[in-house]
């Protein structure tokens, strides 16, 4: 070594830190602490799995969706969050779509169209209130669900998101009357205003109507979870009481009484009602 | 309690954690760096990489050897990814494709982890742990490295020595990071994340659907991803996926880890000059900055000023509902005030100005309290300048901790201080001239704007979070982030090596009445005041066309 040119020894050394600590630390490291984390906590280093009537069924930490083979949810099943990664482990994510994504792309023939994220919030929210019984409203959304949204161009407004034969959800904006949209048009020049409209406090939950970012999210709000409970108990023949109380008990509060949000394990729940 | 009641006492917690460890840590950690004896397993580990662990080196020898184990761990990582087919534990994994390799080297190397790759479709478990988790080590101990040669730079007097970049390199590996990261990381699995070496297991859900539940060594990783501020995710969800953040509680733990070292960094540094309330006044600017942004990207996202979160009630959209709305918001603040870029929420759902304050945490220059070492020299570099600009205002003569801040040092202080913009806004600027760049963004209008800035703003200032909306696995982002990552992190450091030479050459000036004392409110105001003005007048026309338009409009 000490022969070698300064610049090649230092190569070297480069070259043996690098395999050396890769040992130390991509190896032996890893090794050890799994073997220290499968003696001490087994159940949690292999990834909390779930069984029921003695296979495996999922993991307590990741969402499912309790949806059948048609995309419909099942009825009496608690349902969780929308995902934008379908609820597949092995593609998580999130939307990605930005708080002002509010005008869609209309479909055309040949060409899909996009939903803007206003439109998704406001079609889910319609949903859940259908499949709830309770209403869809909610501000920024008009009646059929989808983003209350104005393109306004001089002399001109049209409801950008409601495809024409549609009732524009408003009949006039500032004197103009409001046209239905023609899809495939271009209204990218005209100023965009989305419109609050008059509803109040929506009956559909938050959570309830927004994507989280793992898209494997386990909790729903309890808020959720009480606005389903008619329905589970109702297809489920069992009194609404005793429903709330099995989401009382899988409810986790905040840790030490202030961290994160309190939630309820959706998986966990369904679990418990198939055995009671 | 209501939200905001919990999310401050959340973040409370958080402040009175950091003050009672930084200052053990601190002291801890400057023994380690001045400590003359060498352990047993340190010698053994020296013998194996045949250097002399106590010759010490100049600025430009110990500039060089970091360099030159940069280049071989550049070229070791891309090597693993490129031949990872042949590899054991690839799960069947293809080679990873050459652009994105040498993005994934480059971001790795640089401390970046930028994720341009998807963790669960890209990476078997031997890349991700024997590549990836340990540059996550490593390039956190060469910052660590680096802010110790500029801090002996200040407290050395006639030396023409900085230290030896193997032994710094080795210790801080060896008697820091790695005995956090072991005891953290069962603390993490205790919580439920997962460490094991499964593939990806096929379970038939409730309503008889195909979930394939995944694995991997991934407690291991996720502490030291954190600890070291590196942030590239086991996961292509980054920290908000439940196995790699399973509870409200490892959420809090996993924000304290990414605060930890950057915090207690300023206590070392004031152990080694000698004078502890230099090292308190450092820490003060570095809290100031901090606590502001923490809690501005609370009260924003809190309010869910914008159409979206307004419709739906709560800015709800990516984000996990066991951290909540602030739990996800803290973490923003932290991981980007750091060179984290570890996620546990999408930003690019953000309202527009929650979406600007992760932003404008890494146009701060990451310094509040930055990327471990990273944080500290950049803070002492910006402490340099505005030495220089109280100088220049009162006509007193620039000294800094009895060291005279001449042309040559203000000159490579500057130059330091204009790398990362020169980066982000010719790197910005490109990509939006061309119509195929532009083509990548998922949004349109300011917020696109928005995507494009946080990417070079990320990739320049070796963060690595990112709005994710826009598509950067294409060889352009990827050739142009690359080069943005390595020319921030390997520039940035040269001019710091270089300072902390023609510092450790000079010897010490006496302090006169002359002196500015660094060590008073005053001296903290003006720090923060420096910082502030000089990122608004860099980076203000940019945020003005992007968020700022998105969110005032």
């Amino acid at each position: 070594m000490e022969r070698l040119p300064s610049r090649l020894r230092r190569y070297v050394a480069a070259i043996r830190a690098v395999a050396v600590l890769t040992v130390l630390l991509g190896l032996v490291y890893p090794l050890v602490t799994t073997g220290v984390a499968q003696a001490l906590f087994d159940d949690h280093a292999d990834g909390s799995l779930v069984l029921a009537g003695g296979r495996e069924v999922g993991s307590a930490l990741i969402g499912q969706s309790f949806t059948g083979p048609d995309g419909e949810p099942v009825r009496k099943y608690f349902q969780s969050r929308p995902s934008a990664a379908g609820y597949d482990p092995t593609a998580t994510g999130a939307s990605n779509l930005g708080p002002e994504d509010v005008v869609d792309t209309l479909p055309t023939p040949g060409e899909e169209g996009r939903q803007s994220l206003l439109t998704q919030v406001c079609a889910r929210s319609k949903a859940v209130g259908e499949l709830e019984g309770v209403s869809g409203a909610r501000p920024y959304c008009t009646p059929d669900g989808v983003g209350a949204v104005l393109k306004v161009f001089p002399g001109r407004a049209v409801s950008v998101n409601q495809p024409c034969p549609a009732t524009p959800f408003t009949a006039s904006y500032r004197g103009l009357k409001v046209e239905c949209a023609t899809p495939g048009e271009d209204y990218a020049a005209g100023r965009t205003v989305p419109v609050r409209g008059a509803a109040g406090p929506p009956a559909v939950p938050a959570d309830a109507v927004t994507a989280s970012g793992s898209g494997l999210d386990p909790h729903i709000s309890v808020a959720y979870a009480r606005l389903q409970a008619a329905r589970v108990a109702g297809e489920r023949g069992l009194d609404r009481a005793a429903v709330e109380r099995l989401i009382d008990q899988h409810t986790t509060g905040r840790a030490l009484g202030f961290m994160g949000e309190p939630a309820v394990n959706v998986l966990e729940l369904n679990l418990a009602l198939d055995r009671s | 309690m209501s939200a905001t009641a919990a999310g401050a006492l959340f973040v409370v917690s958080l402040v009175v954690a950091l003050a009672l460890v930084h200052r053990p840590l601190g002291d801890y950690m400057h023994r380690v760096y001045t400590g003359a004896r060498h352990n047993a397993a340190e010698r053994v580990l020296y013998r194996l990489l045949g250097v002399r662990a106590d010759a010490e080196q100049g600025w430009a020898v110990y500039a060089r050897s970091l360099l030159a184990f940069s280049l071989v761990s550049l070229l070791v990582v891309y090597g693993l990814q490129r031949l990872q087919d042949r590899l054991p534990l690839s799960l069947g994994m293809e080679p990873v494709t050459d652009h994105i390799a040498w993005n994934t080297a480059v971001s790795f190397v640089t401390n970046t982890n930028w994720q341009a790759y998807s963790g669960e479709s890209t990476m078997g478990h031997l890349v991700q742990m024997a590549a990836l988790a340990v540059q996550n080590f490593v390039s956190a101990s060469v910052g660590m490295a680096v802010a110790v040669a500029l801090v002996r730079g200040f407290a050395r007097r006639k030396a023409e020595t900085i230290g030896n970049f193997w032994v710094d390199l080795v210790r801080g590996c060896v008697r820091i990071l790695l005995p956090i990261a072991f005891a953290g990381a069962l603390v993490l699995v205790s919580g439920g994340l997962v460490q094991n070496f499964a593939a990806p297991h096929e379970v038939t859900t409730l309503t008889g659907g195909v979930q394939h539940i995944t694995g991997g060594p991934v407690a291991s990783q996720e502490v030291i991803k954190e600890l070291g501020t590196n942030g590239g995710g086991f996961y292509n969800a980054n920290s908000s996926h439940p196995f790699e953040n399973a509870t409200s509680w490892t959420n809090w733990f996993e924000i304290f880890l990414i605060l930890l070292i950057p915090f207690a960094l300023p206590r070392t540094f004031g152990r080694m000059v000698g004078q502890l309330r230099q090292g308190r006044a450092i820490l003060a600017v570095m809290g100031v900055l901090a606590l502001a942004g923490v809690v501005l990207t609370n009260v924003f996202e809190l309010s869910g000023d914008a159409t979206v979160p307004q419709a739906a009630g709560a800015a709800l959209e990516g984000k996990e509902l066991r951290f909540g709305v602030s739990g996800s918001a803290t973490f923003a603040a932290a991981t980007t005030l750091t060179s984290t870029g570890a996620v546990n929420s999408f930003h690019d759902s953000y309202t527009p100005l929650g979406g600007m304050m992760p932003l404008v945490n890494m146009m701060l220059g990451e310094v509040a309290p930055g990327g471990v070492g990273a944080g500290l020299y950049g803070m002492l570099v910006l402490a340099v300048i505005t030495v220089f600009v109280a100088g220049l205002m009162v006509g007193r003569t620039p000294e800094y901790l009895g060291k005279k801040i001449g042309a040559r040092e203000i000159k490579l202080a500057s130059l330091y201080f204009l790398v990362t913009p020169m980066l982000v806004l010719t790197g910005t600027a490109l990509a939006m001239g061309s119509a195929e760049q532009r083509a990548g963004m998922l949004n349109s209008g300011p917020h696109g704007l928005t995507e494009v800035l946080y990417a070079f703003t990320s990739a320049s200032n070796n963060n690595g979070s990112a709005f994710a909306g826009l598509t950067v696995s294409t060889p352009w982002y990827d050739v142009a982030l690359g080069l943005c990552m390595i020319l921030g992190r390997f520039l940035s450091i040269i001019l710091v090596l270089a300072l902390a030479g023609s510092l450790a050459r000079q010897s010490s000036v006496p302090e006169g009445a002359g002196t500015l004392p660094t060590h008073r409110p005053q001296f903290v105001g003006l720090v923060v005041g420096v910082t502030v003005v000089l990122v608004a007048l860099t980076f203000l026309p940019a945020l003005a066309l992007g968020p700022l338009a998105e969110g005032l409009s």
